[in-house]
């Protein structure tokens, strides 16, 4: 009887152990795997969509826009991702983009400094902000929301100190700083140098993440710095050393900028902050840090492109994009949510 | 026929009276409009987009109100793609980038409630708060309006194109002004209520404030009351009907109105005419614009000054 009992016992956990997963369970632990797959399949989803409402929209002259129109915040969000990595925030990703473009700008514009000498002073200053910000947050101890919130006034102010709010148009820019701006074909698409410039730099900042210890110390740090720390991790290091690669990720998106704009203008921005942000989180990132992929972040600002591209087509009042944008950052967070059960489950 | 409007921002009654008026303009003559913005009056990029977009949906014309000339090469690309685009509100610099502009004068504007600013002073000293837009950025509208201002007022400018390097004392038409103040606002009431704040602060004795726009009039209003001043008098330019009723309650001394929606249906036609019949729209003579026109409102009528009072200012208002 006893034998019975403490079998019947064993297959209760035996199939509790083997329980099937059910299909949505499935799905959970696909997304929870491979976090850029859901702003993937938002964005077929949206691309069948939009191109129901206007055919012009997949055609590959649209397709070439829609990725010029996102470089910006593309490139943006690539350093954003990173941060939001080790589970801080940078809000002053926009502000640094505007002062570093004055910096270029200012210099080969208006002092008379060759164009590649500007051009490498912007990247120098990128990457100094981007240490302060690394110090204050890693050896000062700052939570990352503050430190940022005030270089983002600091940025802002030390870009108009240097211009007085006067833009630099142009033909002074030279031909470097806005050489971002030239065109040229792939295929059936028209790709600009500065779109070439931010894929580039989605490779090279996926392959650190992914392919290096570096990479697993970003995450590390990000999911428990504590675990980290005992695991012989320099977790300060690690701090400093993300904030200044955002630094100068954030020095490229300014050179970017001048060429889309072919202008150095304080004004050439409004809520990129935001903006950066809401790409990396469609794109699957969490905001708790430690888990994310920056595919999903590009896709993510794909995402956010094509919405705004296809409202546009579809002739919607810019005020419904906005909402719509809205939304799909509530429902992008609530799916990571979701997605997330999975772990805390299973 | 496709037709695009860009406005500076997507919700203030200004840009929203000029879409009404486009718009109705467009049901008449059977035209599709859409409707695009920046996000805030200085947002190039957005302004940017909204071009593009409308040159890839294969729109036939495009009407902006640019917010500088970071947003010409898109201009360029478009017509380059045989968009027909003409500038609304603000001309481009240089003007002659689009085929047409329906503008009111904003140096004129700022001239005429400075002038009637000098006639009402009747030679008495002058101390004067400036209420200008914006401190971080340079824009024409604000320094066009403020210029225009102390022009009216006949006190000598040094750069008509820059706010704030005028003599700080002197003379002007009738007798003697002191500038007690150039503060910005943001064309906003909160901004405009601190910037009036700060400036009784500097100096109590104020008896004349320029202010850029309504909003910020409104601001400085309130910070006036608060101050227990009520000698001073307020000068502004937008004529919305909010604006207005600050005229008709005696708030505002003088009000430089414009007529957004005039703007809007004035470009509609030109694109009409241009894509259906060929003719190519002309600015008006000696002026790279067409002037939608603007009209002093005010109670207090001072001689020599053509004005309307503010119950016709109602009727016109948006």
């Amino acid at each position: 009887m006893s034998t019975v009992t403490r079998s019947s016992d064993l297959t209760a956990a035996e199939a509790f152990k083997r329980r099937p997963l059910s299909p949505l369970q499935r799905v959970q632990r696909v997304l929870h795997r491979h976090p850029e797959i859901s702003p993937l399949v938002v964005l077929v989803i949206a691309a069948i969509a939009f191109q129901f409402t206007n055919d012009r929209f997949l055609l590959p002259s649209n397709l070439s826009l829609i990725l010029q129109q996102v470089s910006i915040i593309g490139a943006l969000a690539a350093g954003q991702t990173l941060v939001i990595l080790t589970a801080g925030i940078d809000l002053s990703v926009g502000a640094l983009m505007i002062f570093v473009s004055m910096v270029m700008g200012f210099l080969a514009g208006l002092a008379g400094v060759p164009g590649p000498w500007a051009f490498a002073i912007g990247i120098g200053v990128g990457a100094a902000a981007g240490l302060i910000n690394g110090v204050l947050v890693a050896q000062v101890k700052l939570p990352p929301f503050i430190t940022t919130l005030g270089m983002l006034s600091v940025f802002t102010a030390l870009a108009l100190l240097m211009t007085n709010g006067q833009s630099v148009n142009g033909e002074k820019l030279g031909d470097f700083l806005t050489w971002t701006s030239t065109s040229f074909p792939v295929g059936p698409f028209q790709l600009t140098v500065g779109v070439a410039l931010v894929i580039a730099m989605y490779l090279a900042l996926g392959f650190a993440l992914s392919q290096t210890a570096w990479g697993k110390h970003v995450y590390a740090v990000g999911s428990d710095p504590q675990a980290a720390r005992l695991s012989g991790v320099s977790t300060k290091r690690v701090l400093l050393s993300v904030y200044v690669v955002a630094g100068v990720l954030v020095a490229l998106s300014a050179w970017v900028l001048i060429g889309r704009n072919n202008a150095a203008t304080t004004s050439a921005a409004v809520d990129v902050n935001l903006d950066s942000i809401t790409a990396v989180v469609i794109g699957g990132t969490s905001l708790f840090g430690g888990r994310g992929r920056l595919l999903g972040t590009f896709l993510g600002a794909v995402t956010v492109g094509f919405f705004r591209n296809g409202l546009s087509l579809a002739r919607v009042d810019v005020l419904y994009q906005t909402l719509a944008i809205g939304l799909l950052i509530i429902a992008a967070v609530a799916l990571d949510q979701w997605i997330r059960r999975t772990g805390a489950t299973r | 026929m496709h037709v695009t409007i860009i406005t500076k921002d997507p919700s203030d009654p200004y840009w929203v009276a000029m879409i009404n008026g486009a718009k109705k303009a467009a049901e008449q003559s059977n035209v599709d409009l859409a409707v695009a913005s920046g996000k805030d009056q200085t947002d190039t990029d957005g302004q940017i987009q909204a071009i593009e977009n409308a040159t890839a949906r294969g729109d036939d014309a495009i009407m902006i109100a640019n917010n500088g000339p970071a947003v010409n090469d898109a201009i360029k690309k478009a017509q380059a793609a045989g968009v027909f685009v003409i500038a609304l509100d603000t001309p481009t610099a240089p003007a002659d980038l689009v085929s047409a502009t329906y503008a009111s004068d904003n140096r004129h504007a700022g001239q005429v409630v400075g002038q009637w600013t000098a006639g009402k002073l009747a030679g008495n000293k002058a101390t004067i708060a400036l209420i200008d837009l914006f401190a971080d950025k340079v824009v024409s509208v604000d320094y066009e309006r403020d210029q225009g201002f102390l022009a009216g007022m006949g006190i000598a400018l040094n750069d008509p194109n820059r706010n704030g390097d005028e003599a700080k004392s002197g003379r002007y038409a009738a007798g003697d002004y002191r500038i007690a103040c150039n503060e910005a606002s943001d064309g906003a009431e909160d901004g405009g209520r601190t910037a009036m704040e700060k400036c009784l602060s500097l100096d109590s004795g104020i008896n004349v404030v320029y202010t850029a726009n309504e909003p910020s009039a409104l601001g400085a209003v309130q910070a006036l009351k608060a101050a227990g001043n009520t000698t001073a008098q307020v000068v502004t330019i937008n004529g919305s009907c909010d604006g207005i009723k600050g005229v008709v309650s005696g708030q505002f001394g003088a009000d430089a109105q414009q007529y957004p929606g005039k703007m809007g249906a004035s470009g509609v036609d030109a694109v009409v005419k241009y894509k259906r019949n060929g003719v190519k729209p002309n600015p008006d003579p000696g002026k790279n614009f067409t002037d939608t026109g603007i009209a002093l409102v005010t109670d207090k009528q001072v001689s020599g000054l053509q004005g309307i009072t503010s119950q016709q200012g109602m009727q016109n208002c948006y």
